[in-house]
């Protein structure tokens, strides 16, 4: 019997988004059967259009910047966008896959999205909002997945 | 070596090369050899540890110039 891997993407920015789309992808490619649970802030990542995530350089100490920077230097106008444009060139530049790639090769392989019903309720998303093949549902269909699931990781 | 398909994964980075090696293999009949193609240094372990979980058997591993080449032969029950 395949393995199973359970996932909570609870995230939505540029840099968190690709944890669980590469280990999501990843397991499935080494037969693992996958469910991803998106919830709060990750509802996002399963938006139809998710070309402007962003990462931001605040309260984020650890992210490599080109100079030292001050973090209230970090809040001024156009800080985020920079941070985010260098990072998406970064990435480019590295040959390491868009999400929009990631996302995809889920969904070919058959990765399970779900999309936490209450959180789509509380921010008002409409279900036209996501793409395709989304399912709605809630905790107890999370566990429903995870109380069988090899691996559960929460991001 | 002698192998039945080609698949270029230079220049791409993690999970990248595993995902094209997966595709590569899906179409391939069992027994039949993959070339796959890497420059991501951390290739070496994960198709390792990918012939290892997927029961495929990795053949043969060449590093030439920083590319690193891998024969995967399909494993007969997929």
């Amino acid at each position: 019997m395949a393995k199973k891997l359970a996932l909570i993407a609870s995230k939505g920015s540029l840099d968190w988004a690709y944890p669980p789309f590469i280990l999501a992808s990843t397991a499935a490619a080494l037969d693992y059967e996958v469910q991803i649970f998106f919830t709060f802030y990750g509802l996002t990542l399963l938006k139809k259009d998710i070309s402007d995530l962003k990462v931001s350089p605040l309260g984020n100490p650890a992210m490599p910047m080109p100079v030292p920077m001050p973090n209230l230097a970090q809040m001024l106008p156009g800080m985020e966008s920079m941070a985010t444009m260098m990072m998406k060139q970064k990435i480019a530049k590295k040959g390491v896959a868009s999400i929009e790639t990631l996302r995809e090769a889920c969904l070919e392989s058959g990765v399970k999205l779900i999309a936490c019903q209450m959180t789509v309720d509380l921010f008002d998303f409409k279900p036209d909002d996501f793409i395709e093949g989304v399912e709605f549902g809630g905790a107890a269909t999370f566990f429903e997945f995870a109380g069988a699931s090899d691996v559960n990781l929460f991001i | 070596m002698e192998f039945d398909k080609e698949v270029d994964a230079r220049n791409l980075n993690c999970p990248l090369p595993i995902l094209r090696c997966k595709k590569g293999l899906s179409d391939m009949e069992a027994e039949q050899t993959l070339k796959i193609m890497a420059t991501d240094p951390g290739s070496v372990k994960d198709f390792e540890a990918f012939c290892k979980q997927t029961g495929h058997e990795l053949l043969q591993m060449d590093e030439a110039d920083s590319v690193f080449t891998f024969y995967i032969k399909k494993h007969i029950n997929e």
